[in-house]
């Protein structure tokens, strides 16, 4: 265990663990766009940085993102200077900029006290902020199906060549980790699209209702040993199955105390 | 020959060296970039063909070779003659004929070919031997000792000028904690622009417990107008090697990597050749030099992106992925590629070293300032008389290599500005020409060493138009990663166009230093956090120049489109060459009568202006 100081408040924290853990443990509220719990931290966002300093730094301090930032003893944290208020803001600003039409980045940007972007917005701008997590996931999933291309202003999150993606099997999980909504997908009937790339939703033996794809089914039963019949049923009719189960064991039970 | 002992390679120098000194006279073809776009190729290939057929004592065919960038560009393509130096400039290939005849066979001067100097008065004096020429003789050159002399296909030329002595000193002599001691003491700092102290590096990579280190050199040079690491890749790539060979003795490493951008294709060529007779000649690979030193070098191809040259980027790229920065804080030399312990230092670096090892410490350190010591070398690019490579000792002043060895402002116009660092670097005034060239004061002056690009500007230039075409650059390189880099740069760019156009407001000013602050200080990597450099250095010192095109629309400089007009005045001859040369015929007149220029159709392109031989185009 170290100690570091945060706010002028001393606080005991994991040799190594990141900053910003320590800094939410303790209640205190720092905006973040790119940092996910299910995710390595990744440093695109800059939202969550903090100013740093030491005793023997004598009046040297440094910004630092702190989602990043392994604590180590003797660190001396401040959360809420001006400067990081300045930072967060100009941020926040530029991403609204960007992306205007965002009510995530909107609401965020109003706790800063900027109703409207300083700079000119990007009518036609979507609402992709790049702070990876949808690649990063798609990592962790062992796919990397998607990934960010070009450079600069111009990079976009894509699959190979722009071509329906190979690699994806339609899980969904990097709609679902987008922290502004913009990736989106479609089910109809049994058939799902994202990515432009169409795949067979597995229908339910009871109700007939689209479950998961048929490409994460088989991914979930090989990667990580979920039987074969678990995707046969959906989540629904699974849970009225073990109520009937639970039901006719009370039913029993009964019988067997009368 | 394969050197297996220490004791092989100075019986083998002295015979490289007979074999040299044999060769009567030499003849020198630069086929540096320069010169090679001048047609250097073909005046090498002509020299070949007449002496192939002709006999001449004293020179032999193998003493005709070319060379790497032999320095002045401005006057390529050249040829060199030695021992005496003889300097010729502009050469064609019709002239090869002319100085075989009476040069090399009658021993007399090519007259029209030498260099010519001017005087106070006007006239003009010719210079034969090159190392008089103001160019060369403020230089001191020490990481291209051997651009422009040897051939770079040949290791006998550089074991001939010494080579691979150093790395036979280190591997007899010393031991890699001895190493360390030297480049530390010398006080070398990394030439890729970071400035980070060479010895110290290496220290603490050799400290961390790893069954693996590596060391790498990055010849990414992304600065564009930048060629001083092309140029020693390209010149004189054994030297690189013998440098890095040295480190992976000091570091303890068995395998290294040298990054090439992918712009690069002769430089990959040269390595690969030295790579392979180095290895045939028993200076990589296992048991070098007959001892348990293995070491071996790869080439890595870049993509071409500019922060590719960053560290981290650098070394995701090496390993195949993306070539973007990592945002971790550990240092690459603790946890580099493959997160192993990773030495990586420029190409300048890494020719530096084996001169350090040969001559001393103190003899290093001797050179230069306090704190940055020994030479860099430039490339002086830009509205300057002498472009080309040079290299001088640190704490020069910048009058002296823009004047003194640059030659000032071409066409004699008015010095105003010099940009140093690259992309992300500054621009620094008139007033600031009296400074020291080293890492510490250009940085205090809002301007960066970089790797060593050097733009001379004359007063036709818009600080506001150069600011904004540094940023554009930045904004093409950012990796995109980070928000205040990608949208950051983006955004200054923008408001930097606005002014040009003469639409912003003293509040886009405010906006763009407040947003400057951000940027440096919130960006991932140093791409970023040197971004608004461009912006922040031009405003810093040329201030009055931005409030003209904000506050009263107007261009001094006389560039940005938008706030300039073109009017004829009375020094108009009527001579129609403006006339013609009107894209979109706004310019009406007779022979020898004024002529007009009519405002609604004039697009403001120049084309008047650039033909005018009687100054009677103003631009307001
Ligand atoms: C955006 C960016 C681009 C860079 N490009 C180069 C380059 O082209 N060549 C180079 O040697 N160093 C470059 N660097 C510096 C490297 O990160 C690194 O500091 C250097 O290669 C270390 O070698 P040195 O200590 O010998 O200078 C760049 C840095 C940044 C931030
Ligand atoms: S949360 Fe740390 S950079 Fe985004
Ligand atoms: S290329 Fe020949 S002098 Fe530079």
């Amino acid at each position: 265990m170290v100690n570091i100081t945060i706010n002028g408040k001393v606080v005991r924290a994991t040799e190594g663990e990141m900053l910003l853990d320590v800094i939410r443990r303790e209640g205190i509220n720092i905006p973040t766009l790119c940092q996910h719990d299910a995710l390595e931290p990744a440093g695109n966002c800059r939202l969550c940085m903090v100013e740093i300093t030491r005793t023997e730094w004598d009046g040297w301090k440094k910004y630092v993102t702190s989602c990043l930032y392994p604590v180590e003893e003797g660190l001396i944290v401040s959360t809420h200077t001006s400067e990081l208020h300045e930072i967060r803001k100009t941020i926040l600003d530029l991403l609204l900029a960007n992306s205007p039409h965002s009510d995530v980045l909107q609401k965020m940007a109003e706790e800063y006290g900027l109703h409207k972007t300083s700079y000119e917005p990007n009518l036609e701008g979507d609402n992709c902020i790049m702070c990876y997590a949808c690649t990063r996931i798609c990592e962790v999933l062992g796919k990397s199906a998607i990934s960010p291309v070009m450079r600069g202003h111009e990079k976009v999150i894509a699959p190979p060549f722009g071509e329906e993606p190979p690699d994806c099997i339609g899980c969904l999980a990097c709609a679902h980790i987008c922290p502004t909504n913009v990736i989106t997908w479609t089910d109809e009937n049994l058939t799902r699209t994202i990515w432009k790339k169409k795949f067979e939703l597995i229908a339910c033996e009871k109700c007939g209702k689209a479950t998961i794809s048929r490409d994460f089914a088989e991914y979930l039963i090989e990667k990580r040993g979920l039987p074969k019949e678990y995707f046969n049923t959906c989540d629904d009719c699974k849970r009225v199955e073990l109520a009937q189960k639970m039901g006719a064991l009370v039913d029993k039970a009964k019988e067997v105390a009368l | 020959m394969r050197i297996d002992s220490i004791d092989k390679l100075a019986a083998w120098r002295d015979e490289c060296r007979k074999r040299l000194d044999s060769q009567k006279k030499k003849v020198l073809v630069c086929l540096g970039p320069g010169c090679l776009a001048g047609g250097s190729d073909k005046i090498l290939e002509e020299f070949h063909e007449i002496l192939s057929k002709k006999k001449i004592t004293d020179v032999t065919l193998e003493a005709v070779k070319k060379t790497g960038c032999h320095g002045f560009c401005a006057q390529g393509p050249l040829v060199i003659i030695e021992p005496e130096g003889i300097f010729y400039t502009k050469v064609k290939k019709a002239h090869v004929k002319e100085i075989i005849e009476t040069t090399l066979e009658k021993g007399e001067l090519v007259e029209k070919l030498l260099y010519k100097e001017r005087n106070g008065d006007g006239t003009d004096h010719a210079i034969v031997d090159y190392h008089d020429i103001p160019f060369y003789k403020y230089q001191k050159r020490i990481s291209l000792r051997n651009v422009g002399q040897i051939d770079p296909d040949r290791i006998t030329d550089y074991i001939a000028a010494g080579g691979y002595s150093a790395l036979a000193k280190t591997l007899s002599s010393m031991t890699p904690q001895e190493v360390i001691d030297q480049i530390t003491k010398s006080g070398l700092r990394g030439r890729g622009g970071g400035g980070f102290p060479t010895g110290r590096k290496w220290a603490t990579c050799a400290k961390i417990e790893s069954d693996i280190r590596y060391v790498l050199c990055n010849g990414d040079e992304g600065d564009p107008g930048a060629f001083m690491d092309r140029c020693i890749m390209e010149g004189d790539p054994h030297s690189i090697l013998e440098g890095m060979i040295i480190c992976a003795y000091a570091v303890g490493s068995r395998e290294g990597y040298i990054y090439v951008r992918e712009e690069y294709p002769l430089a990959v060529i040269n390595l690969q050749n030295a790579i392979d007779s180095a290895r045939e000649h028993g200076f990589l690979g296992e048991n070098i030099m007959g001892t348990d030193l293995c070491y071996d070098i790869k080439i890595a191809r870049g993509g071409g992106a500019f922060v590719c040259g960053e560290s981290s980027a650098l070394m995701k790229s090496v390993a195949g992925e993306v070539g973007e920065p990592r945002a971790k804080y550990v240092r690459s030399v603790v946890k580099g590629l493959h997160d192993k312990p990773t030495v990586l230092n420029n190409v300048e670096t890494f020719a530096t070293i084996p001169v350090i090892i040969n001559e001393g410490a103190d003899w290093f350190a001797s050179i230069g300032t306090e704190k940055s010591t020994g030479t860099k070398a430039f490339s002086l690019a830009g509205k300057v008389k002498n472009t080309g490579l040079v290299e001088v000792p640190m704490g020069v002043t910048l009058r002296k290599i823009i004047f003194d060895i640059g030659g000032g402002a071409l066409k004699d116009r008015k010095f105003k500005a010099v940009q140093t660092g690259g992309p992300s670097g500054g621009c620094l005034p008139e007033d600031k020409l009296d400074l020291p060239v080293d890492f510490d004061t250009l940085t205090k002056a809002g301007s960066m060493m970089g790797s060593g690009g050097m733009i001379v500007m004359d007063d036709r230039t818009c600080m506001v138009a150069v600011a904004r075409y540094f940023l554009g650059v930045l904004v093409k390189e950012s990796c995109g990663k980070c928000v205040p880099c990608r949208e950051g740069l983006y955004q200054l760019h923008k408001l930097c166009t606005k002014i040009t156009k003469g639409k912003a407001t003293e509040d886009d000013l405010n906006l763009m230093e407040n947003l400057s602050r951000v940027i440096s200080v919130a960006s991932l990597c140093g791409l970023g956090q040197s971004g608004p450099n461009p912006f922040v250095s031009t405003l810093r010192y040329f201030r009055d120049e931005y409030m003209a095109h904000i506050r009263d629309k107007k261009c001094p400089a006389g560039v940005c489109r938008e706030l300039i007009t073109f009017n004829i005045n009375d020094q108009c001859t009527g001579c129609l060459a403006c006339i013609a040369a009107c894209p979109v015929e706004a310019i009406t007149g007779e022979k020898k009568k004024l002529h007009v220029i009519n405002q609604d159709l004039c697009t403001k392109c120049g084309s008047c202006y650039e033909v005018c031989n009687f100054d009677a185009v103003d631009i307001k």
